[in-house]
């Protein structure tokens, strides 16, 4: 079993399906009799909604409904929530205006759901569309982030007259500002964490379905975690009870955060199929995306730190705006509070820490989880402050880190989290060596020969995966658990299902967790099948983000597979009549210790079903169980991603010239997906530091609305990339996982620009580093370099 | 509604269509052929890519109509039974796919360009023939891997059947 | 897309017939642009002639001194042709840079002149060739053509059949990319035959495709990218502005791909 287990590159098991066509999305599946869904959008930032007139667009050919947010109110179906209540620092909890999943009274956002056609085809429900009348009363927006709350702003919410969620800090102020009565140096920096559009290639999709008979709903839909869509659409916007409505996500084309939230466009299409007796399917095209999926980032940071003679860092001090859009998605409030300032100390030994957040409305798209949530932003911050404060002081930027960085654990910081291990210089100390960071200044002359600029960057960066404990994450305003569940059943041949509570979409669930399983049960992997993404197949569970299905999903498989063991073991004693502690199991066999009697695993699974050798008083039959675990920490992954570019000041384009992450992800259970990820991570980092940005012009019309205007990473944008691997395993979870989901795009965006700065000799550029804005900034650059 | 026949995975199909009808509707939709995907609406993403009379083409930027008579190879016309085309081989070995969504196009595109290019391609020119082709999980790394791959082992098989 | 109705005419006299005939018609070649926006809805046609099952509009032929270049050519069979890679490899070049690899399998060189997108590359490249697109109806050279944004000089009507490209000049086009559509962003097309010089620009003007005449005077006496040093670039003014590129950097990205296209014409 060797060739499978834990630490093996085991091909993927998913993959025949999907290179063969065959892999089954929401948009794959048809329900006989559907009807077709389209949302008639609001082409208004903000505006009042006078009246609607449906009466032409409902006698056009093939409509069979028309619903706007009277019916759903009649319904008194419930507005959309978002579960993580933050409150301010005068206590006050944050300021939450209704969503309601079709427009009631006012639209808030270009892409507000203001009607939904349902019709026999779409072309005949977006024909219909076109033909419903809405009497709009436009109101002036509020789209720019920094002047969101100015007094005499229009008003967004009611509830938050002066367009303000919560004003929120972390941290010890009085702590911070003595620590900066003794610096020595003060750096201070601002910075744009630029908005960016999540764009799974996979749009958005949802097929409601309703049995009349049984009056039990089906929802398929494309989720990063079905269960808490069934939570949420069960227990607060009261769609229908959990034991009667079924959430299915099928195979998913990514997430990246964006299909964790629970959407109007899902909401309505399984309210709707009990309206209209029909199922009704509705699938996003890209312009409907790019306009109403949660977007992510979008930060204004103020932020400075304080240094001592010695170029130690004494404190920092971070003030951040964040923008949250029109409406408060799922998890948008704990994005830039919880998931951001607690890793303000990234790798660094800092004695105090003080994180102000300002979230705040805006007429533009809600803001919520993208790749990293938060992380990112904290790791920009503190990479990019590291860098100029090592320039600032005439130290090489991978010796002030160096001389900064935790070097005991555990080590509590000052912003609640406790990291349990780590080696911060093995990791910079190897990523140094594989890039030849001592060529480059040769590498730099070759560049300049030709007319060009070299630059190198350092990103030295922490996240903190596997969101937990419960308990803890609740006192903080969390409003579900952070467990995972696993259950594993044993079939009576010896084969095995996993059913977990994680969801796989690109991730390799099938694969990974099935060498877990099939390492320690000694069967072949292909007797190993992993389940999810039902809600009727698995009881329960969280799904998929924050890089936790290792950590936490494969930890609850480890507890589960412990039970199954121990009763396998129990068996086994009754088979082989022998004391239950004299059993031993190994390579898949179980053996009574000095004998050379033995029972295969297959064997004693289907002596658990047959039951001849027990009695029920003294054991029960059967070999299934099930365990929830929940982590007693977060994990903390870290690394060193080492950026090389060169830059042509005639045109303003960077190349990535070289790429090296060396990450600590702990135990590494496929390395093969490992570097995957970590590949993926990294190309949405560099597109975030070099071509992505979601603009919206001062009348909330969002202006790269398709990949005409919002540039993806293609190919020839990106380099190969080196990836390596030091290892600390993690000390809160039985496997050592420490999760590597979204270490690319933490790590990237700052390593890119800290080589740019590098490269151009000043700091005075912002992302996306565009050849337009690289250009201006080198023309600056050589303007000064010429005074 | 007009009626459009053309041969599909080496098959006749036809139907009857809409003026409008695109391509990949109709082998989504009429034909269940649903391994061809649609990812964007502006011609760009690539998931939709198919062969028509040996080329590859984005399916949501053809109409049905226009298609009368030609000859379409999709992704479910690649392998043989279990038997794999060595440029879905290869996407397997070389880890050249996550969510799988953007995988379809990537393979139809590869197997084009080794058509145009010849077996032995460089990582240059496999990422600048990628414009066509977006992918947002992997970073192309292990997608460029695959296709070098893929392109050296049909041209083995190629050598091994002369 | 909103409904049509459907032709695809097998012969050039069928297709004239059609397009006398059906009311509100748009002509469909490659289709890669017009699709994508009749998907939009932004156009709405009552009818599509498409002319993909007329052979005779394919081709490109060597006569004389000209390239002849059927109208529904693909920009992969321009790329790829022999006969245009041996004439004007930098013709040849322009096709293989428009859109991507599937794109150019569709897309043609009469659709694309046709349309004249403000960011399409052939109307700058026929430009400075001095090519002329033949019609139905006429010749029309291809500085009478291109007209401004979206505009030509092709009447209700009016199919073009082939375009005529002159050989033996020196002829390069450098294209500076948008970052995102991957169109044009700026593309200069630099053509020398005798001791005249055509610099078309795509991609930035604010009416479409234009002609740099500061630039042609200067490389008309020499023709050499230093030639340019003292020139100034078009002025921002008249230069398109947008998210990805302001006026400003569009004019300096001229200069550039003006140097560019002079050296790669001058190569070899």
């Amino acid at each position: 079993m060797a060739g499978t287990g834990i630490g093996a590159r085991v091909m993927r098991k998913e993959d025949f399906r999907f290179i063969t066509g065959k892999g089954n999305y929401t948009d794959d599946i048809n329900r006989p009799g559907q009807a077709h869904a389209y949302f008639l959008r609001s082409p208004h930032a903000h505006a009042k909604i006078r009246k609607i007139d449906t009466a032409k667009a409902a006698a056009m050919p093939g409509v069979v409904a028309i619903f706007t947010g009277a019916d759903i109110e009649a319904d008194k179906v419930g507005g959309l929530i978002c579960g993580w209540m933050i409150h301010s620092k005068d206590g006050t909890p944050m300021k939450a205006g209704a969503h309601p999943a079709l427009a009631v009274g006012k639209v808030r956002y270009v892409g507000d759901h203001v009607a939904v056609v349902i019709a026999e085809t779409l072309a005949e429900a977006r024909d219909a569309a076109e033909a419903i009348l809405v009497d709009y009363e436009p109101l002036k927006p509020v789209v720019d982030l920094a002047s969101a709350t100015k007094k005499g702003s229009p008003v967004i919410h009611d509830a938050a007259p002066d367009n303000q969620v919560y004003d929120w800090h972390l941290g010890d102020e009085a702590a911070v500002k003595a620590a900066f009565k003794k610096a020595k140096h003060v750096t201070k920096i601002d910075l744009v964490n630029n908005r960016l559009i999540p764009n799974a290639m996979e749009p958005r999709a949802a097929i409601g379905d309703y049995n009349s008979g049984e009056e039990a709903f089906t929802l398929y839909t494309t989720s990063q975690n079905p269960h808490v869509a069934r939570l949420v659409l069960s227990a607060f916007i009261g769609i229908a009870p959990e034991h009667k409505l079924r959430v299915i996500a099928p195979d998913v084309g990514g997430g990246f955060g964006s299909k964790i939230f629970i959407y109007a466009e899902e909401t309505i299409c399984v309210w709707a199929a009990k309206k209209v007796g029909r199922p009704v399917k509705w699938v996003a095209d890209r312009t409907e995306e790019f306009l109403a999926i949660a977007h992510g980032r979008d930060h204004l940071t103020h932020a400075e730190m304080a240094i001592d003679e010695n170029g130690r860092i004494l404190g920092l001090h971070v003030k951040t705006r964040a923008n949250l859009g029109a409406y408060l998605s799922t998890f948008a409030s704990s994005v830039p509070t919880y998931l951001y300032v607690p890793l303000l100390s990234g790798q660094y030994n800092i004695p105090a820490i003080y994180g102000e957040v300002e979230a705040v409305y805006t007429n533009t798209a809600p803001v919520d989880a993208y790749r990293g949530a938060g992380r990112p932003e904290a790791t920009f911050v503190i990479e990019r402050l590291m860098e100029v404060a090592a320039r600032e002081l005439g130290m090489d930027p991978a010796a002030f880190r160096k001389k900064n960085f935790i070097k005991s654990f555990p080590h509590q910081t000052p912003v609640i989290m406790c990291y349990d291990t780590g080696d911060y210089n093995a990791s910079l100390a190897k990523a140094m060596e594989i890039h030849d960071v001592k060529g480059f200044a040769r590498r730099k002359r070759e560049s300049a020969k030709a007319g060009k600029l070299r630059g190198l960057g350092y990103s030295a960066y922490i996240e903190a995966c596997g969101i937990a404990p419960s308990a803890a994450v609740g006192s903080l305003g969390a409003g579900v658990g952070l467990w995972e569940s696993a259950e594993v059943r044993v079939n009576p041949v010896g084969t095995v299902e996993v059913l977990t509570g994680s969801h796989s979409h690109g991730q390799g669930h099938e694969t990974t967790f099935a060498q877990l399983v099939a390492g320690r049960l000694g069967i072949p992997i292909e007797n190993v099948a992993i389940v999810h993404g039902d809600t009727d197949k698995v009881q329960m569970g969280m799904g998929t983000y924050g890089s936790r299905s290792g950590a936490v999903g494969m930890s609850a498989i480890v507890k589960a597979l412990d039970k199954v063991e121990a009763k396998a073991k129990k068996v086994a004693s009754f088979v082989l009549e022998a004391a239950e502690a004299d059993i031993d199991f190994k390579d898949g066999k179980f053996s009574v210790k000095g004998t050379d009697k033995s029972i295969d695993f297959a064997s004693v699974a289907l002596q658990a079903y047959v039951a001849h050798k027990f009695t029920g008083e003294q054991l029960e039959p059967g070999l299934k169980e099930g365990a929830f675990y929940d982590p007693t920490n977060f994990t903390f992954p870290s690394g060193v991603h080492i950026a090389e570019v060169e830059i042509d000041p005639d045109t303003g384009v960077t190349t990535i010239a070289k790429w090296t992450a060396v990450d600590d992800f702990g135990v590494i259970i496929n390395p093969m997906i490992v570097e995957g990820q970590v590949h993926g991570g990294i190309a949405q980092g560099i597109g975030q530091a070099l071509l992505e940005g979601a603009v919206y012009d001062a009348n909330g019309q969002l202006l790269t609305a398709s990949y005409m205007d919002y540039a993806m990473p293609r190919a020839d944008d990106l380099p190969s990339f080196r990836v390596d691997h030091t290892t600390t395993p993690c000390l809160s979870n039985p496997l050592g996982i420490k999760g590597c989901g979204e270490a690319g795009a933490i790590a990237a965006p700052a390593a890119v620009m800290n080589a740019i700065t590098d490269a151009l000799g000043h700091e005075n550029i912002a992302m996306p580093a565009t050849p337009q804005a690289v250009w201006q900034a080198a023309q600056a650059g050589l303007a000064r370099a010429a005074e | 509604m007009p009626k459009v026949s053309m041969t599909v995975n080496g098959k006749r199909v036809s139907a009857d269509v809409e003026g409008r009808t695109l391509l990949v509707q109709f082998l989504r939709e009429h034909q269940r052929l649903t391994g061809t995907h649609v990812g964007c609406d502006t011609s760009q993403c690539g998931a939709c890519v198919v062969h028509v009379d040996g080329k590859a083409i984005k399916a949501c930027t053809n109409l049905a109509l226009s298609c009368e008579g030609a000859n379409v190879t999709t992704i479910e016309g690649l392998a043989n039974g279990t038997e794999l085309h060595p440029m879905q081989a290869a996407f397997r070995t070389h880890h050249g796919l996550q969510c799988g969504f953007c995988t379809p196009g990537m393979i139809m595109a590869a197997i084009d360009m080794v058509n145009r290019l010849g077996y032995d391609l460089s990582e240059e020119t496999i990422r600048h023939e990628l414009e066509g082709n977006i992918c947002r999980c992997t970073g192309y790394h292990n997608i460029v891997k695959a296709i070098q791959a893929g392109a050296a082992a049909m041209g083995g098989l190629k050598v091994a059947a002369e | 897309m909103y409904a049509f109705d459907f032709h695809r005419p097998a012969t050039l006299r069928q297709a004239n017939n059609l397009v006398g005939k059906v009311e509100d018609a748009k002509i469909l070649a490659g289709g890669q642009t017009l699709l994508p926006t009749m998907k939009q809805r932004l156009a709405s046609p009552a009818a599509v002639i498409d002319l993909s099952g007329v052979p005779e509009l394919v081709g490109i032929e060597q006569k004389g001194r000209n390239l002849v270049i059927g109208a529904m050519t693909s920009h992969a069979e321009v790329a790829s042709s022999a006969l245009v890679r041996a004439a004007l490899p930098g013709l040849a070049a322009l096709a293989a840079g428009i859109g991507d690899p599937h794109v150019r399998h569709k897309g043609t060189i009469g659709g694309s002149i046709a349309n004249n997108d403000p960011a399409a590359d052939y109307p700058a490249g026929l430009l400075a060739l001095g090519a002329t697109i033949v019609t139905n109806r006429r010749k029309i050279p291809a500085g009478d053509f291109f007209t401004g944004m979206f505009s030509t000089a092709l009447d209700e009507g009016e199919i073009i059949t082939k375009v005529i490209v002159p050989t033996g000049a020196k002829f390069a086009y450098a294209k500076f990319r948008n970052p995102a559509s991957r169109y044009a962003m700026v593309g200069v097309a630099v053509g020398k035959k005798g001791s005249s010089v055509v610099v078309a620009v795509t991609g930035a003007g604010s009416d479409g495709v234009f002609r740099w005449a500061d630039a042609e005077a200067a490389l008309g006496k020499r023709f050499n990218a230093k030639s340019l040093d003292g020139i100034k670039n078009p002025a921002a003014k008249e230069l398109n502005s947008d998210i990805h590129a302001s006026a400003e950097y569009r004019s300096h990205l001229i200069g550039v791909m003006a140097r560019r296209a002079v050296t790669a014409a001058t190569a070899k």
